[in-house]
């Protein structure tokens, strides 16, 4: 297909918990997706990096800062913020200008260093900036957020924190083969169920962690892919990174509010289901094509509301499908074969890189012991924060 | 009696029959909370000129949690140590948008349910240093929510 675009390579930096420069973790991503793709960094003529607003100077113009530490090669640069979907964003950037003919061959690395415990506003007072008023005026952490959400489960679908549970149990076993996830140990229902809760109904081990990290991908024309003489390169179908259409009436991070639907009926579509839909309408995909998904499981209910977000179920069934295992490794599409975030914690400008790095190692079959047998086609999901929609779909 | 102010200058009333002030577009009834923009939220509408309301004063419980850990900074605990507390999200009827608040003092997760009665109320955000600075909290109205016992949260209800 004319809109496809060849990934010749991925590499990744394991996940962990250092404090080392973000650019470290970066260069190493980096690095591997280029021996990975065979590709000489002096041939890469665009490079993206994903921004994250906590890692200082350089982490604020990431796609140069990275460029440099590679040694400046004159090539095109561009920086992406768009919170956890900024890896996306930046595979779409380099997409498209692939796409446009205007350059062959483009670098998107996503790294980070992240602070420990609860992410939280830069320091400062900030009497008009509503992502320091949630926490100044409501104490409104990320996991209050993902806690309304699990409780909507619970009270609407009869949901249960076992249930929940189940999904952490699920992922953690995902990941234990996974050389590149932070945490590799299985972790058991009572496990899950005994740790402090956090925001109720979720506990400790609901919640995903803040993790350091870096992911890249090298993408390229399926042009340059075939001189390179890569014939059937995994590619990229379709990148979504549509925004809400208003009234958003679910109540997003950072905000205080929702948007009111009195004058304007909320639309069909919930923003992270419009998410998912552009992407299959742009590949011509559905989900009933799925071999296998990487959703954001920032909590483990947070992963059931993505089970009927990209329409793996309808509503209120995705405990259903949970327990019958076709989430699992072996069932019809597992869900967060990596591990999820889960096994990673977050990385937040890398994480929606490792997601498609995740799909296309197990596209091409060199996913070891965590392979999807037969995997065709794959979907990676997230949602960032300020109405940053992030899905791509990738297909052999 | 001291002097009450809101938290936030122009965000509530902090009054006997306290409410959250937002935005309403005088030409298509789109509500706005917090009052924050000068146009409408609405993208086929155009309007800059929105009126200051007061919102509803009782809503819906849309979901809820509670804040375990203490938050981090900018977050300031009023009690040392940390006392944790519930967070309500609140469908209000007319407007048709979901307000995020703290619970009421007294009232923990225990005391909601998706769909309860709430009405807003004011307590001080409880700077050691500014006691009269008020900020808005959702006060369950539903006969069985009393307040009182734990509160903290424990086991989910």
């Amino acid at each position: 297909m004319s809109g496809d675009v060849a990934i010749l390579g991925a590499g990744m930096h394991p996940w962990g918990k250092w404090g080392k420069p973000f650019v470290t973790y970066g260069v190493a991503a980096a690095r591997a997706a280029l021996e990975d793709a065979g590709v000489a960094w002096s041939d890469v003529q665009f490079v993206v990096g994903g921004e994250t607003v906590r890692n200082g100077y350089g982490g604020y113009v990431a796609g140069s800062t990275i460029a440099r530490a590679l040694g400046w090669n004159g090539a095109r640069v561009a920086t992406c913020y768009a919170a956890c979907a900024s890896g996306s964003a930046g595979i779409e950037a380099a997409r498209t200008r692939i796409l446009a003919g205007l350059c062959d061959i483009a670098l998107v690395v996503g790294a980070d260093t992240t602070p420990k415990g609860f992410l939280a506003p830069n320091a400062g007072e900030r009497w008009d900036d509503p992502d320091w008023l949630r926490f100044r005026l409501i104490g409104a952490t990320n996991p209050a957020y993902f806690g309304l959400y699990a409780r909507r489960r619970i009270d609407l679908y009869g949901a249960s924190p076992a249930d929940f549970a189940a999904v952490k149990v699920k992922n953690s076993r995902h990941g234990l083969h996974n050389p590149y996830a932070r945490y590799r140990k299985e972790v058991s229902a009572d496990e899950v169920m005994e740790s402090p809760v956090v925001a109720d109904p979720l506990r400790l081990l609901d919640i995903c962690a803040t993790s350091d990290g870096a992911a890249a991908v090298v993408l390229a024309s399926m042009d340059a892919a075939r001189r390179l003489g890569v014939a059937n390169p995994v590619r990229i179908r379709s990148v979504s990174t549509v925004s809400p259409t208003f009234p958003n009436t679910v109540v997003d991070l950072p905000d205080i509010a929702t948007d009111s639907a009195a004058a304007v009926p909320a639309p069909a579509l919930s923003f992270r289901e419009s998410i998912a839909a552009a992407a299959y309408e742009e590949a011509g995909l559905g989900p009933e094509d799925l071999s296998l998904a990487e959703v954001y499981d920032l909590s483990t209910a947070l992963e059931l509301d993505w089970y009927e977000d990209i329409g793996l179920c309808q509503k209120g069934e995705a405990e259903k499908l949970l327990h019958e295992g076709v989430t699992t490794l072996g069932g019809r599409v597992p869900v967060n074969p990596s591990g999820g975030l889960a096994c990673f914690g977050e990385a937040v400008p890398a994480q929606a890189v490792a997601q498609v790095c995740e799909v296309t190692w197990q596209l091409r079959g060199q996913a070891g012991e965590r392979q999807v047998e037969g995997a065709k086609v794959g979907l990676t999901i997230n949602q960032g924060l300020f109405g940053h929609g992030s899905c791509v779909i990738l297909s052999k | 009696m001291t002097m009450r102010v809101p938290a936030v200058e122009g965000w509530l009333t902090v009054d006997d029959q306290p409410a959250l002030l937002g935005r309403k577009c005088p030409s298509c009834g789109t509500y706005m909370f917090p009052p924050t923009g000068a146009w409408c939220p609405n993208p086929s509408c155009s309007c800059d000129e929105l009126e200051t309301v007061a919102l509803s004063r009782t809503g819906t419980v849309w979901s809820y949690t509670d804040a375990q850990y203490q938050p981090p900074a900018p977050y300031v605990s009023p009690t040392d140590p940390y006392k944790p507390f519930a967070i309500a999200a609140v469908e209000l009827a007319e407007e048709r948008l979901v307000v995020l608040g703290q619970v009421a003092s007294g009232y923990g997760v225990a005391h909601l349910h998706v769909g309860a009665p709430v009405e807003l109320v004011v307590e001080p955000l409880d700077y050691a240093d500014e006691p009269d600075k008020m900020v808005w909290r959702w006060r369950p109205t539903s006969p069985d929510a009393t307040a009182g016992g734990d509160v903290a949260g424990g086991e989910p209800r």
